[in-house]
């Protein structure tokens, strides 16, 4: 096993004009996992990843994938043929068919599986012999899909590859990257999806406006985010709670709503100090970090 | 064996894992001996990152209850320590069952109950493993 990040940007950032769509970003991506880029439409998360494969010139900062640096060109074609790429518009040529198109990627990818093509387009239930262009939306993503699942990169990067997808097809697709995933491929993916992603990432970034607002294994967040529910005999004295950890607090009444993102234990104790009448914690999951991380923002 | 893993429960998915093949030991549905599946092959069906069982193997063979055996795969291995721990179990069980029986004698409802058992369950989660 390699442990070297597989991406790697430092301080990377692009505008166009005076509006800056990714802003400095410090980003590693580790090797032997799975990682989720999450962020709304327009957080700058394509514009990355184009980056990152030398489709858009950065205006500032650099950065390198399989340790190829991003801005030279030769380096950057000879890192493309390690990695696999689903872009997010599924760029395909509308007047080949899908059998046409798949012989035609098997000829310049050189770790080509034929047997894998094989064996996905039935499962995918492609018709061999129509034309791209009659092809529903999900269908194509199923093609695009198809062609980097046949292959054997050292890194696969998916730009929302659920993207038209039924449930049995997400399903499908999850399988899939959990199976590269035991092969030892690296997976980078952005993603809408946050139930779907919660279920298979290891790692999550959640990029909004251009930054970064948080890189973290999935199983830390799990262990560490609570919301704490406290109620007390009188107006709650939410200043006493202003402590490390503790993301957000929202009163109403008597009531008093704890958002933290760790030191969960200090805030209950704190709250028995003061004595609460009721303390309740539950666990928070990615959608509603995601949401209170976006919004606080 | 089936297994089931909760992405929200506030609980590292290798943990939930460990935590589902250990109670299977003990109450018997893996039995000393028995093959769980490869990582990939769970991975895939549990539909979890290769990593999340990984970890999980590796750390209940730390625990000496999984044997892992190069390119064969997890074999349950159930020594005395574990049966004990099953013992250690059953007497909780019937600890539990009364003070469950004395709080509803208290007049707590079973909401009420959970509720309490939940709250003290949850918030010291990372002491209760160190010790």
């Amino acid at each position: 096993m390699t442990n070297a990040p597989v991406i790697v940007t430092r301080d990377l950032a692009k505008s166009y004009g005076d509006v800056a769509a990714v802003h400095g970003l410090n980003l590693s991506v580790g090797a032997n996992r799975i990682t989720a880029f999450l962020g709304q439409n327009g957080a700058g998360k394509s514009t990355t990843i184009k980056m990152l494969f030398g489709m858009i010139r950065p205006s500032r900062g650099d950065g390198t994938v399989l340790g190829k640096p991003i801005t030279v060109s030769e380096e950057n074609r000879e890192m493309r043929r390690r990695v696999a790429y689903v872009a997010e518009d599924k760029p395909l040529y509308g007047y080949m068919t899908v059998e046409q198109t798949i012989r035609f990627a098997s000829s310049f990818y050189s770790d080509w599986r034929a047997d894998v093509a094989r064996r996905l387009i039935i499962e995918y239930k492609l018709p061999p012999r129509r034309k791209v262009k009659k092809l529903s939306k999900g269908m194509r993503t199923k093609l695009a899909l198809l062609l980097a699942f046949a292959r054997r990169p050292e890194l696969l990067i998916l730009d929302e590859p659920s993207e038209g997808l039924d449930p049995v097809g997400i399903e499908h697709l999850l399988q899939m990257l959990v199976a590269q995933a035991a092969e030892g491929v690296a997976i980078f993916f952005s993603s809408h999806q946050i139930a779907e992603v919660e279920r298979v990432a290891d790692h999550v970034c959640i990029l909004d406006n251009g930054r970064l607002l948080l890189d973290a294994s999935l199983d830390q967040l799990r262990q560490s985010y609570r919301r704490i529910d406290l109620v007390f005999a009188s107006a709650p004295p939410e200043r006493e709670f202003q402590i490390t950890g503790v993301e957000k607090l929202q009163t109403k009444g008597n009531q008093l709503c704890v958002f933290a993102s760790g030191n969960a234990e200090a805030v209950i104790e704190r709250a028995r100090d003061l004595d609460a009448v009721s303390v309740e914690v539950a666990p928070v999951g990615l959608r509603e970090i995601f949401l209170e991380t976006v919004k606080e923002n | 064996m089936f297994f089931k893993l909760a992405p929200t429960t506030g609980q590292p998915l290798y943990l939930q894992l460990m935590q589902q093949i250990r109670h299977a030991t003990e109450t018997g549905a893996l039995r000393d001996g028995d093959q769980l599946p490869g990582i990939r092959t769970l991975a895939e069906e549990l539909v979890v990152s290769p990593n999340t069982v990984a970890k999980a193997f590796s750390e209940l063979e730390h625990d000496g209850l999984l044997e892992l055996r190069q390119g064969s795969g997890a074999f349950v291995c159930v020594k005395r320590r574990t049966r004990s721990l099953a013992d250690h179990v059953q007497v909780a069980r019937r600890q539990l069952r009364d003070l469950i029986e004395r709080l509803r004698d208290d007049g707590l409802s079973n909401e009420e109950i959970q509720r309490a058992f939940e709250a003290e369950l949850l918030y010291p989660a990372e002491m209760v493993r160190k010790r």
